[in-house]
């Protein structure tokens, strides 16, 4: 069995999923079912006091899914160790998904304080998953830290356009030795699949699927997009060439020159 | 007794427990986290604790994220 394995732990499926942006708990549940995820991921924020919403968990079954909360929101490493600390309040298991954006417009990773706040939640027994820049040094020094993963970006958050960052994520995934993820502007199953093609060893998608009028249908496509890519790179990827190679014979043509 | 909760003043008449006080809000204890003064009550600990005057709180819960 091709087994993803975080931190000791072994999953089935190496599409991850993120449950913002859904038009409806129902639409959210439907494209975790069909994507046959077993982690989502959750954000942390305010109760609104005047407007108290049902909770989000009780639309997720527990025994089903590890739950991964982020610390999305966080703009420095003191505030994602706060959220991260928060989070493990709440009773889950201490896996953290690191994010550190204080740009509001790209929302890129911000990589000194990413890496200042892994460095102190590895020390605290957080099973780390940082959001972080394609950039292969970092990836190292992470790594060297103790996260559990990378998890380099496609594309800026939300913006469905791919893996743009292809061939950093090409070393990354070179030289690491614990898992790559790739997170963040997957926007279609061919993109999973090309991230699984290089040889990433999961990829998080959530954007794709709120964004479309059929998740469900949606998450189902992500699911086979990444399996394909995963069994395509198992299988090993032919040689690209310049020049034509035919695949049927050239002898025994029906002219006689 | 004045409380920030959530950022906004809030003004109570009586003394009252972290777990009345959720229970006045109507919110679940079990899926609401409460940060006191920015450190984290542990949940087993909402009956014990009681609020004082200009105590900051923080309600969180998981919502949907990506």
């Amino acid at each position: 069995m091709d087994q993803l394995i975080i931190a000791g732990r072994e999953f089935n499926s190496r599409l991850l999923v993120g449950t913002g942006k859904f038009a409806s708990n129902q639409a959210m549940v439907a494209a975790m079912e069909n994507s046959a995820c077993e982690i989502v991921t959750v954000a942390l924020r305010r109760v609104d006091l005047d407007n108290p919403e049902d909770s989000l968990l009780s639309h997720i079954d527990s025994d089903r899914y590890l739950l991964l909360p982020n610390t999305s929101g966080a703009r420095d490493a003191e505030e994602a160790v706060r959220l991260a600390r928060l989070a493990r309040a709440a009773g889950c298991e201490p896996w953290i998904k690191l994010e550190v954006t204080p740009d509001p417009y790209y929302l890129l990773p911000d990589p000194i304080e990413t890496l200042k706040a892994a460095e102190i939640l590895v020390k605290e027994g957080f099973v780390v998953l940082p959001y972080m820049p394609a950039d292969p040094v970092l990836a190292r020094h992470l790594e060297e830290i103790g996260t559990a993963t990378v998890m380099p970006l496609g594309a800026p958050i939300g913006t469905n356009r791919g893996v743009r960052t292809r061939d950093l994520i090409g070393i990354i995934i070179e030289q690491a030795n614990v898992p790559v993820i790739v997170d963040a502007g997957l926007g279609a199953p061919s993109h999973a699949a090309e991230a699984m093609e290089m040889g990433a060893d999961a990829v998080l998608v959530n954007t794709a699927l709120a964004d479309t009028p059929n998740p469900a249908l949606m998450a189902q496509a992500f699911r086979k997009g990444t399996e394909a890519g995963r069994e395509a790179y198992l299988a090993g990827l032919g040689t690209q060439r310049q020049q034509a190679e035919a695949s049927s014979p050239l002898t025994g043509f029906l002219r006689n020159d | 007794m004045e409380l920030i909760i959530n950022g906004e003043a809030h003004e109570y008449l009586k003394p009252l427990t972290v777990q009345e006080l959720l229970q006045q809000l109507n919110l679940n204890a079990e899926r609401v986290i409460v940060e006191i003064n920015r450190t984290i009550l542990s949940p087993t600990g909402h009956n014990e604790t009681e609020l004082k005057q200009g105590d900051t709180i923080e309600l969180v819960q998981f919502v949907g994220g990506g």
